[in-house]
């Protein structure tokens, strides 16, 4: 019952979301009907298009999660697009530097993408440990760092010689298996790995504990002997680990090379709407990178079919963002619903 | 009909519910005009939840609502503003960074060109608080004010708006004694003018001194409304707790072991950065009980975190147990045997939002039988909290309640709970008592008796002589950030003491000699 209740918010947020989508399409002449059925079919329709959904919601997992565990901290990593670069390059690099049993090769590309990650994120918390400088300036200042320094590596350094900028590619024993015919791969399973990890981490374990207790009372976390300083550069480790995964798998799983970024990808900012959506929950973060991987498989199938233009996916996902934060507003009608309830109850 | 019409308030009938406790089970209470009426209970009685339904914060299951004769569902706190209700709640809600005048005025300010007129707003506050008499600097931010000038910016916001009725919750908890003596006149005041206040306090001593009637409330009942005059201390404090109740702390002789924490010339600097510690040196032997008294902001707080970690002193020794832990985190202090009890139970004591099992091992969560490498074993940690419950008589309806929920007292306990189960030969125990109600109090103070009596040692700060006086084996003064008199508790009294605390007794050699 209680747990039910908490999903009231994001189906509410959700419905609205579509309901405004089938407005603008009505205002712009198109059939949202037809659109929607054109969303549905693109993932639904075919064993091809669910596959690739779940391609799309897996990095949305990780950085889902990544959001999601320094929320829990009372920290903000908007520093996962950054995170996610360098672990992105690092994996490429292991992958490709040298060949190894696939047993060996494969931890050991993941975990220099967890290091390089978690370092990158890590370091974003060190500074607002030891400093006070807030999270959200540092992390997107790395992001940008991240950006320039993994365009170069890739670009130069660790770039295969020829027409693309990307590095060469990794060798077998450093990609993950993928199924027959299609790019759906291990990484898939490793997100929901992780997730269910992180629940365990969160609600099983000492450092869970702290790190929640020090998210949500600091000074009740430090009268228990809990240092506050260590936690947050743990958690921001952790959560850049996370995103940085996210990375890793994008190159192991589905490009088996990293190629030069022109950009931030924005896989961290949406990870962010994610966990939002999910309510900062491994259960609901898996829920809701699948709903956003469901629109993003379909934008381009709404556009060529429906005709209905691919940034109105991206307007659908802001208005689910726009009711998530509105979240405390929803509650207090709820409350005012309730309470009005009571009233009638007691006048008679 | 006519009846109601005297009566400021009047509540009948009124019920409610909270999922596991029925905090508030038909209750009948009524406030003539021009009255004090003392709300008494013992620690999650239905108190405030009764003033939070007249307020409009919590809607009742049932009953009615009455304000000077009208019948009123008071669905929310507007509704009572504007019907003259004011509510001081007893954690204040103000806001830090804004000034006294700008605090009042908020909701209702005057305006001058669609902007806060600020010259306007100063003036009305000061006439304001010279026709009460409560005195607050206008121009000054509600966060460099003390907590009793923010408790009368509270009262004054709900005089600015026009409130006739007021519902002071707890208001004598955060103030020292002399601070409570100038609220007591306030409230004198403001009768006089006409005002009518419902007064809730576990101070049986308060009561008696101001109050006209009392309702007192057991478990969400009301037990019965009683006209002051004729009512006893002990009497009142039986209607509370439903047995006799031990107002005068019994214990026996003492009998002191070895020394087991030093203090050597701590120093210690406030929040502010000016010196709050400026040399403090006392000893505690095992066995034994040492009262720290002193008005408040002498040092107190500053002491207390140090000796528990969370703070660095800036010079001295702090010896426990034959080692320095003056530079130990607080988690090695902790492991070597020390237990707090902190002064602000909700931002320090408790995660508010976690529940009571979380809460109750906190300082022991990454230890066995908690926990084994990081794994904590939520299995085993319930059972033990189960019988700590019990064993303390926290009043919850289970362990994974969120601490949040738990009226004051029994957040109280929970900390106590917690911090006497564990492995300890120190006690620093700060206000333990605070807003906490006879029956627990007089659990706690046989609760820290029985440490001693165990061999622990147990340091007690509080600004409450009385508590001082009655449990404390020796009694040290406080002043200026200095131990000025340290002396046996029966060599003390309350003049003696109060002389010292004021710094009459200013250099330590004095200490004895203060008739
Ligand atoms: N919002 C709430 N949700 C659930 N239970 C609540 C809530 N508020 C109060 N309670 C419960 O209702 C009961 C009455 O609480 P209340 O705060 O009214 O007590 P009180 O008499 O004011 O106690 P104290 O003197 O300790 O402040 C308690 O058992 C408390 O746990
Ligand atoms: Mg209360």
């Amino acid at each position: 019952m209680k747990s039910l209740s908490k999903l009231i918010v994001p189906v509410i947020a959700v419905i609205f979301g579509l309901l405004f989508g089938a407005v603008f399409m009505v205002i712009i002449g198109k059939d949202p009907i037809l659109a929607y059925q054109v969303l549905w079919n693109s993932s639904f329709g075919s064993m091809r298009g669910f596959f690739t959904t779940l391609v799309n919601t897996t990095p949305l997992i990780f950085t889902g999660l990544a959001v999601a565990f320094a929320f829990r901290t009372g920290l903000f990593n908007i520093g996962g697009d950054g995170q996610f670069l360098v672990a992105y390059t690092a994996t490429a690099w292991i992958g490709f530097i040298i060949q190894l049993p696939w047993f060996i090769h494969i931890p050991l590309a993941l975990l220099a993408g967890i290091l390089a990650g978690g370092v990158w994120g890590g370091f974003a918390g060190y500074l607002k440990a030891k400093l006070g400088v807030h999270e959200v300036i540092t992390s997107i200042m790395m992001n940008y760092i991240s950006l320039y320094l993994t365009s170069f590596l890739i670009g130069g350094p660790l770039m295969k010689p020829g027409p693309i900028p990307a590095t060469p590619r990794i060798f077998a024993s450093a990609r993950l298996w993928r199924i027959p015919g299609s790019r759906l791969n291990l990484g898939f399973l490793l997100a929901l790995l992780a997730a269910l990890l992180i629940y365990y981490l969160l609600w099983k374990t000492t450092i869970g504990y702290e790190v929640r207790a020090v998210g949500l009372n600091p000074k009740g976390a430090e009268n228990g002997g809990i240092n506050i300083a260590r936690n947050m550069v743990l958690a921001m480790f952790i959560s850049g680990a996370l995103a940085g995964l996210a990375g890793s798998v994008q190159v192991m799983g589905l490009q088996h090379r990293a190629y030069q970024p022109f950009g931030l990808i924005g896989l961290g900012f949406t990870g962010i709407a994610v966990a939002l959506l999910g309510k900062n929950h491994p259960a609901g973060i898996i829920l809701a990178a699948f709903l956003f991987g469901i629109l993003s498989r379909g934008a381009n199938e709404m556009q060529s079919m429906a005709g209905v233009p691919k940034d109105l996916i991206e307007i659908i996902q802001a208005i689910i963002i726009f009711f998530m934060a509105a979240e405390y507003v929803f509650t207090l009608i709820l409350r005012k619903k309730k309470k009005k309830k009571g009233v009638v109850a007691n006048v008679e | 009909m006519q009846k109601k019409e005297m009566l400021a308030v009047e509540m009948i009938n009124i019920s409610k519910e909270f999922p596991g406790v029925l905090a508030n089970d038909s209750v009948n209470f009524s406030l003539a005009q021009g009255e004090i009426h003392a709300l008494l209970g013992e620690n999650g009685a239905g108190k405030t939840t009764l003033m939070k339904c007249l307020y409009g914060l919590y809607h009742p299951d049932a009953g009615e609502i009455y304000i000077k004769g009208k019948r009123f569902n008071v669905t929310s706190p507007n509704i009572a503003i504007e019907n003259g209700i004011g509510m001081v709640h007893q954690h204040f809600m103000l806001i830090p960074p804004f000034t006294v005048a700008e605090n009042i005025v908020l909701g209702r300010e005057p305006r001058k060109n669609g902007m806060l007129d600020q010259n306007k707003a100063i003036l009305e506050v000061e006439e304001l608080s010279h026709k009460y008499g409560l005195n607050v600097e206008p121009r000054a931010k509600v966060q460099d004010i003390t907590v009793s000038m923010q408790q009368r910016v509270e009262i004054l916001k709900t005089l600015y708006r026009g409130a006739d009725i007021l519902i002071l919750d707890e208001p004598t908890a955060v103030l020292t004694p002399q601070e409570v003596k100038e609220l007591i006149n306030i409230m004198k005041n403001l009768t006089s003018q006409g005002k009518s206040i419902i007064f809730i306090t576990h101070k049986l001593k308060e009561v008696k001194a101001i109050s006209d009637r009392v309702t007192v409330i057991r478990r969400g009942k009301v037990i019965d409304t009683v006209e002051t005059a004729g009512a006893t201390e002990a009497g009142l404090a039986k209607m509370m707790v439903g047995r006799e109740v031990v107002l005068q702390v019994e214990k026996g002789q003492a009998a002191p072991g070895e020394i087991i924490l030093e203090v050597e010339s701590l120093k210690a600097k406030d929040e502010r950065g000016l010196p709050a510690l400026t040399g403090t040196s006392f000893q505690v032997r095992r066995g034994e009980i040492l009262g720290i008294a002193g008005v408040d902001g002498n040092g107190q707080s500053e002491l207390a975190e140090t000796l528990i970690g969370l703070k660095r002193p800036t010079g001295g020794k702090i010896v426990f147990n034959g080692q320095d832990i003056a530079n130990f985190s607080t988690r090695e202090i902790i492991e070597a045997g020390v237990s707090f009890i902190p002064e602000d139970r909700q931002k320090r004591g408790l995660v508010l939002d976690f529940t009571l099992y979380e809460n109750l091992i906190m300082g022991q969560h990454y230890r066995p039988p908690y926990a084994s490498g990081i794994n904590i074993n939520y299995r085993r940690v319930k059972k033990e909290v189960q019988r700590l419950i019990k064993e303390f008589d926290v009043r919850t309806p289970g362990e994974d309640i969120l601490a949040r929920a738990l009226s004051g007292g029994n957040q109280q306990k929970v900390i106590l709970a917690r911090e006497f189960d564990r492995e300890h030969d120190l006690l620093v125990a700060v206000q333990p008592t605070s807003g906490v109600d006879v029956g627990a109090i007089e659990f706690i103070h046989n609760r820290i008796i029985e440490q001693r009596d165990n061999g622990k040692a147990v340091v007690l700060i509080s600004l409450e002589l009385d508590e001082i006086l009655s449990l404390s084996d020796r009694i040290a003064v406080i002043y200026e950030g200095e131990i000025v008199a340290i002396m046996d508790s029966e060599e003390a009294n309350e003049d003696k003491l109060g002389l010292l605390m004021a710094g009459a007794g200013n250099r330590k050699e004095m200490g004895g000699g203060v008739e």
